[in-house]
């Protein structure tokens, strides 16, 4: 089947099996920084954003994707390069393998909620693991970044 | 002392790389064209294969080749990632007739897609005679049934093990009458504590790329944490000279042990070694769950000996392992459950005894995690320490401080080592103070059905492996008085490529963004054994060290001629060039790099090599507060404060980092990571729907210190941190449960089921 959609401000016709995963599709058109690290949507490794909101690309079918705007890390380099010199100063990126689904997800969160409080961040990325890190430094890490451009929810 | 370039919070190399997302893993890097290689998996626990058809499979389009036991070499080798000769036995082949365990590959299937591949997975049919398999580890041993009754099971090394009995590996190590002190003591806690085979669950699964080189010679390119093992071991699995392969590895998507041993490489490289095309096999999470190499699930037999006055003065343990369906590893983790446990409390020990038996069963072979059986010791014995404890009523902090090893000690259970560096006891007391444990230990009703707790307990590892581990780096200087820094060892995101860059800047008096680092090829890497053990920043640092005194050395002789000078003590080594004590003249080190490339035979690079008669252990304090709901069982982990002495922190934040993600790992395994086998053997959790991690969620506030001693062995006196932290959960969470509920857990997980239902 032929699908057209916008794939990092981009539009892109392609042609493909109706099972083809969203996941399969945007690694297949460069976008290498999506990862899969389960079958079962339990790690968030593979957030993107359909139309600005956040999915799991490994259980959307690229079918789905037809007629809307895909948005992964390729798309959106400066806008988290605001932030994640932050969490590289905490060296929590640490494997950083999880690092491209989580950096999604508060790009979400922070434009749906510029000012969250610990515990909203906390909850907003419950959905991405990471084994590494222990999750303090990524917190500690978007926290500094609130803190220094005046965010009100500091300790 | 005031360092410039270590002891200080460094970013990480790679780090804006892996946040903004960039192709820089196996699966980023290698050519979308190589074949898919799939592995069809036993489903029985011992099974003999009788016979398998293929044509049907091989008709599938797109199915490159399907091999299977018959098409394999005949030569038993192991996976394990150890410097040969390994104490692990050669217990596998590429394919076996023999399958023995529920995941046991059976077939190798290439193809030019996943879906064909997958496609003529299910067209084979494979005929099997099961066998009755052992699938408990405590009747295992002599078991008339047989893991391994081959023939041609070999040891490298002698380490008590037995095919013919299902033993690995057995020993007995004491210093001492244990019987007779034990005898004498007021008190004897007599227990036994059980550790599951937790999965290290890194987010990037199994996975290894091959293809043919422009010289006719095998190319891997590996998520591995031992590029040189693995070079020989399929060096040995495919019978092809060690100068025919080439392995390296890009960046890596986690380790914690797992890729210490070669799990997945062999399976592509054979493809490749038969058809001459490119291939990749990369492990579903399924697969990944179901044929890892997880941590050794172990039976822990205390009897602690000690006095009303709370002197512990013998420790008698013996440790049953469960190796799974293959040897890797299983002789060396053991020991670590002893060697790392009953060294904490010297203080006042007089007598240990410390045996162990390794048995095979038809379970998932386990190998090397994080802690690598200290993890599992630690348990036991800090569980048993607060068990006397509460028994005795004292404050199980007083009771340690009372017997912890202290600096200057020998250590008679740590191979007679003495412990040189040792901050254990200012861990606890700073702890102790941060945590505000004299507040928090007494346990609180809430009054709304939950009640709060403390725990605590006490960890210690090594720092590489003593007269086994070789750390190794090439120091290179450029043409613009930079450095290039060539490593083996292998960064799997814990940053020591930073950390060694750290090292050369300090040694170099340069900036640490003037250090290139690379890591690691067989090709083009100095030695290395590897990433594992603890050992990159102790004994690897060590090495960058020595290389960067010799790089030193040829660099002033160089300069030497420049300067017309013929006594290099004259010269002074500068930030950014070599000057004359006497005439004041200066070569540029930027002269001197060039200099190098013109009519000279000095080379502007050294490499090195170092090796360590002591494995200093890094020591650490850890405290706990749970809230627990008694309708429930369920347990909040509210704060954990933890206290390491790692020596010199060579970069803080990450030593921090670690500390944190090992902490988290360990809350895990005390509290969530559970594995139950079904009446096959075939592990139920299988997924992380089912293999629970903790969220962000499911940890409270972590506060980490340091507390540092200096070991003088170590680079900038440094010891190692990587394993440590992943030690002192388990036990002060079990602690906190009892001090809530009254009831010990010397079983993990602690679920709530077990907590509600008071066992
Ligand atoms: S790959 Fe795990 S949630 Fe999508
Ligand atoms: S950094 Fe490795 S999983 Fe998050």
């Amino acid at each position: 089947m032929e699908i057209k959609l916008i794939l990092n401000g981009k539009a892109v016709t392609d042609h493909i099996e109706a099972d083809t995963l969203l996941l399969d599709f945007v690694r297949a058109h460069g976008c290498y920084s999506v990862k899969r690290g389960c079958e079962t949507s339990n790690c968030g490794l593979c957030t993107v954003l359909m139309d600005g909101k956040p999915v799991l690309s490994c259980s959307t079918l690229a079918a789905r994707a037809d007629g809307h705007e895909i948005t992964t890390l390729e798309g959106l380099q400066e806008e988290a390069a605001d932030f994640v010199g932050f969490i590289a100063d905490q060296g929590a990126e640490q494997c950083g393998f999880c690092n491209p689904g989580f950096v999604m997800n508060t790009i979400a969160l922070l434009r749906e909620n510029p000012d969250p409080t610990d515990d909203e961040i906390r909850q907003f990325l419950a959905g991405n693991l990471c084994r590494c890190s222990g999750y303090e430094g990524q917190l500690r890490g978007i926290r500094n970044y609130l803190d220094q451009r005046g965010g009100r929810h500091g300790i | 002392m005031a360092y410039r370039s270590v002891n200080q919070s460094v970013r990480k190399k790679d780090a804006m790389q892996l946040l903004l997302g960039k192709p820089v893993y196996v699966e980023d890097i290698v050519p979308k064209d190589a074949l898919v290689v799939k592995l069809l998996r036993s489903p029985h626990a011992n099974a003999i294969v009788q016979d398998i058809k293929l044509d049907t499979a091989l008709k599938v389009a797109g199915v490159e080749a399907i091999y299977t036991w018959q098409d394999v070499p005949q030569t038993r080798f192991a996976i394990a990632g150890q410097t040969y000769p390994e104490p692990s036995p050669y217990d596998r082949l590429i394919l076996d007739r023999h399958v023995r365990f529920v995941g046991d590959p059976v077939a190798i299937i290439a193809a030019e897609n996943e879906k064909a591949a997958l496609a003529a997975m299910k067209r084979i049919k494979v005929t099997y005679e099961v066998l009755p398999a052992v699938l408990d580890p405590r009747t295992a041993m002599d078991s008339e049934i047989l893991v391994h009754p081959e023939e041609d099971w070999y040891p490298p090394c002698e380490v008590g093990g037995d095919n013919k009995r299902n033993l690995v590996a057995s020993g007995v190590e004491a210093d001492g009458d244990v019987e007779k002190i034990l005898a004498d003591c007021d008190i004897v806690l007599d227990h036994v504590y059980h550790t599951k085979a937790c999965d290290q669950a890194m987010m990037e699964t199994f996975r290894t790329y091959t293809q043919t080189d422009r010289y006719g010679r095998l190319h891997v390119i590996s998520s591995t944490q031992i590029v040189f093992h693995c070079r020989r071991i399929l060096s040995r699995a495919l019978g092809i000279p060690k100068s025919k392969i080439r392995v390296e590895k890009p960046r890596i998507g986690g380790g914690f042990g797992a890729k210490q041993t070669a799990v997945c490489e062999v399976y592509p490289a054979f493809v490749t070694i038969k058809t001459g095309k490119p291939a990749l096999l990369i492990y579903s999470r399924e697969e990944s769950k179901l044929a890892g190499s997880p941590r050794h699930e172990m039976q822990m037999h205390v009897r602690l000996g000690a006095m009303n006055d709370g002197t512990i003065r013998a420790i008698d343990l013996h440790t049953l392992s469960n190796s799974g369906a293959y040897g890797e590893h299983g002789p060396t983790t053991v020991g670590l459950s002893g060697h790392k446990s009953i060294p904490l409390y010297t203080g006042r020990l007089e007598a240990f005894r410390f045996s162990y038996d390794v048995v095979y069963t038809n379970l998932q072979p386990a190998g090397a995690y994080r802690g690598y059986g200290a993890t599992q010791g630690i348990f036991a014995v800090e569980s048993a320490v607060n068990e006397l404890s509460e028994k005795l009523g004292f404050d199980p902090t007083v009771i340690r401080d009372k017997n912890m090893v202290r600096e200057g000690m020998v250590m008679p259970a740590y191979y007679g080592e003495t412990a040189s560096a040792c901050a254990l006891d200012r861990c606890m007391s700073r702890c102790r103070r941060i945590f505000d444990w004299d507040a928090r230990y007494p346990v609180r009703d809430m009054g709304n059905g939950k009640v709060r707790a403390a725990g605590v307990a006490m960890a210690m590892q090594g720092s590489s492996i003593s007269f086994v581990d070789v750390g190794s780096a090439t120091v290179k200087l450029s043409e613009d008085g930079t450095y290039n820094l060539i490593l083996g060892a292998a960064d799997m995101g814990t940053g020591c490529d930073t950390i060694l860059a750290q090292m050369v800047a300090e040694c170099m008096d340069c900036d640490v963004d003037d250090v290139a680092v690379f890591s690691a090829d067989t090709d083009v890497s100095p030695y290395d054994s590897g990433s594992y053990a603890s050992s990159t920043t102790y004994l690897t640092g060590k090495a960058v060290e020595k290389a960067c005194s010799q790089l030193k050395k040829q660099i002033l002789t160089i300069a030497a001629e420049m300067l017309e000078c013929d006594n290099t003590g004259l010269l002074l080594f500068e930030p950014k060039g070599i000057r004359h004590m006497w005439t004041g003249r200066v070569a540029t080190l930027e002269q001197i790099a060039y200099k190098a490339q013109c009519f000279n035979t000095h080379p502007a690079e050294a490499t090195a090599s170092h090796t360590s008669e002591v494995s200093p252990p890094p020591f650490m304090v850890g405290m706990v507060e749970i809230e627990l709901d008694k309708e429930t069982g369920k347990v909040d982990i509210l704060d954990f404060t933890a206290v390491v002495d790692c020596g010199t922190p060579i970069n803080p934040a990450l030593a921090r980092i670690q500390t944190e993600g090992g902490i988290v790992q360990g809350i895990g395994m005390a509290l969530t990571e559970d594995i139950h086998y079904d009446c096959k053997g075939r592990p139920m959790e299988s997924s992380f729907m089912q293999y629970k991690i903790p969220t962000r969620l499911d940890m409270g506030k972590l506060r980490v210190e340091f507390e540092s001693s200096y070991e003088t062995s170590g680079p900038f006196g440094a010891k190692s941190i990587g394993e440590i932290v992943i030690n002192p959960p388990a036990p002060a969470i079990a602690h906190a449960i009892y001090r809530a509920t009254g009831v010990w857990h010397r079983d993990l997980p602690i679920t709530p089921e077990k907590i509600v239902m008071g066992k």
